[in-house]
């Protein structure tokens, strides 16, 4: 639901603070043949592809949600630091608040987590897309490396302001009548249910080690969730599959429930919670 | 859950040069105008109305246009498709007397819905507008449920000559309808739409899909609407509001596609 203005407008008049853009490459992009997003037990495996209209058929979509000031994270996707540069200028441009790099996806050659599994990149993309633009940016990490803390730290480095932990893990369905891998590129990026502790272990880790902020992401579905990655410490959270299983006011109901328990256990701020289990 | 159960063909019929039924068992329950997502293996998954709606045996009726369609068209009874659903809202059918609206390959999503009116009692007219008469198909099908029927063809080869939405018109100004619903190309909805301004309207929409769960949001028109989840059926006073409605699509991409 990130796709086109109408359906992030809907999306924030149902409790979210800030939409999240699908992520934005140079050209329209049509991602993998279908099928591209199943349901398993506990979670929802996609790999569409990084499909998308490209960044200058976007710009309306931005506008549109500028004009109601609905505020935007622009996500945005690239090969390299000049890539990145020209995405992030035009996406400021537009009037986005934030930007997200999406240094993870799991499953489009030459992007995503291919380059986000290199350190030096990640320093060096950082770093060119700061000294261009003047709004915060996120970096959003993969968990499916073994140098989680590694790439959150070169990412620091790069002046980054926020990091996005995690997105979806590798992984793969295969139908057992069939004999072959269901979704067209066979491997996919889970999400849901069951990601979250390994969402909760990242942020932990991640936060263990920085200084910047991490928002909190892997399946989180209700404000119990939420209040867990908070003490891991993620100073926000963002939510997506979650949508499926509690509709698209999943948003408010999250702040509302987040809202009960901080009452009963007499917290004022969220604040306050950030981290805690690190103690 | 939203994951394609493997079923095996068990029967395909031709009911034209370029358009058949497959049929296979899924014992789901069904609303008329609802769909599947058709699994076609090393192909591609597309959504599909459902024609034949049976307690243990459904049935599928398509042309074959593209990739998916073309491999779906080749494959033969005892052969294995992939089917996740029923998805989508369907027709909500009410009223003394309904005008049924299916423009080209439309007619199949509309039968089922046909059917029920009748099972109802509700007194039912319905019109198919083809190109020409050789891409007629389900014109027994609908007779047989002793709806009143009429056809257009833009060649005149059979019935009344022209587009199915001009005959429509004349046929609402000679009668009194509760309903109008119609499945079939989106400009000719519009103006069927227009042409109806007073009367209870149901269009069913077709979008590019890929969940089909109301997830991705690669469907969505208007401010929001998920035609695979809020659809695909939609009413006159929803569609009033969908500025996209008989303007663009989206493609794979999310770029827009004008009509």
């Amino acid at each position: 639901m990130d796709e086109d203005a109408g359906s992030m407008e809907r999306i924030f008049n149902n409790g979210a603070g800030a939409i999240v853009t699908k992520s934005i490459g140079l050209k329209p992009r049509k991602g993998y043949p279908n099928p591209t997003v199943i349901e398993l037990e506990h979670g929802i495996l996609n790999a569409i592809g990084l499909p998308n209209p490209g960044i200058e058929n976007f710009k309306d979509e931005i506008i549109k949600l500028k004009k109601i000031n609905i505020p935007v994270i622009g996500s945005i996707f690239g090969t390299d630091s000049e890539e990145f540069v020209t995405l992030a200028e035009k996406m400021q441009n537009y009037g986005v608040d934030a930007l997200e790099l999406n240094m993870s996806c799991p499953h489009a050659k030459g992007y995503g987590l291919e380059i986000g599994c290199d350190p030096d990149l990640v320093k060096e993309i950082t770093l060119n897309v700061k000294k261009s633009t003047n709004i915060p940016v996120f970096v959003k990490i993969s968990p499916n490396l073994a140098n989680i803390v590694e790439i959150a730290k070169s990412a620091e480095e790069g002046n980054a302001d926020g990091i996005v932990a995690i997105n979806t893990l590798k992984a793969m369905k295969i139908d057992i009548e069939m004999q072959m891998p269901v979704l067209s590129n066979k491997i996919g990026g889970y999400s849901g249910n069951a990601i979250k502790p390994i969402g909760i272990r990242c942020v932990y880790e991640i936060s263990k080690n920085i200084d910047i902020p991490v928002i909190g992401v892997g399946g989180i579905t209700t404000g119990i969730d939420a209040i867990e990655y908070f003490m891991a410490g993620a100073s926000s959270v963002q939510v997506g599959s979650a949508i499926y299983q509690r509709g698209l006011d999943v948003f408010k109901k999250i702040c509302d429930e987040i809202k009960i328990w901080m009452e009963n256990h007499r917290y004022n701020n969220i604040s306050d919670l950030v981290g805690v289990a690190h103690k | 859950m939203n994951y394609p159960k493997v079923v095996k063909i068990l029967e395909t019929k031709k009911e034209t040069l370029d358009i058949k039924t497959i049929k296979f068992e899924y014992s789901e329950d069904i609303n008329p105008g609802q769909f599947f997502m058709i699994w076609i293996p090393n192909v591609d998954e597309i959504p599909m109305s459902v024609s034949y709606i049976g307690d243990k045996i459904k049935g599928i009726t398509f042309k074959r246009i593209g990739d998916a369609t073309n491999a779906l068209f080749e494959l033969k009874s005892g052969d294995k498709i992939g089917i996740r659903g029923p998805y989508g809202n369907g027709f909500e059918i009410h009223g003394k007397n309904i005008l049924f609206v299916a423009g080209g390959t439309g007619i199949a999503m509309i039968a089922p819905s046909v059917e029920e009116a009748m099972k109802k009692d509700i007194k039912t007219t319905v019109l198919i507008g083809v190109k020409n008469k050789n891409e007629l198909f389900f014109e027994n099908r609908i007779k047989k449920y002793g709806a009143e029927l009429l056809i257009s063809t833009d060649d005149g080869s059979k019935g009344y000559k022209g587009v199915v939405s001009d005959l429509a018109e004349e046929i609402m100004t000679d009668n009194k309808f509760d309903q109008v619903l119609t499945c079939g190309p989106e400009l000719m909805m519009k103006k069927l739409f227009e042409k109806s301004k007073n009367i209870s309207f149901q269009a069913s929409l077709e979008r590019y899909m890929k969940c089909g769960f109301g997830i991705c949001g690669q469907c969505c028109v208007g401010k929001g609407l998920r035609v695979c989840n809020e659809g695909p059926v939609f009413d006159g006073k929803t569609l009033e509001k969908i500025e996209d409605f008989g303007i663009f699509k989206r493609d794979a991409s999310g770029k827009k596609v004008i009509f």
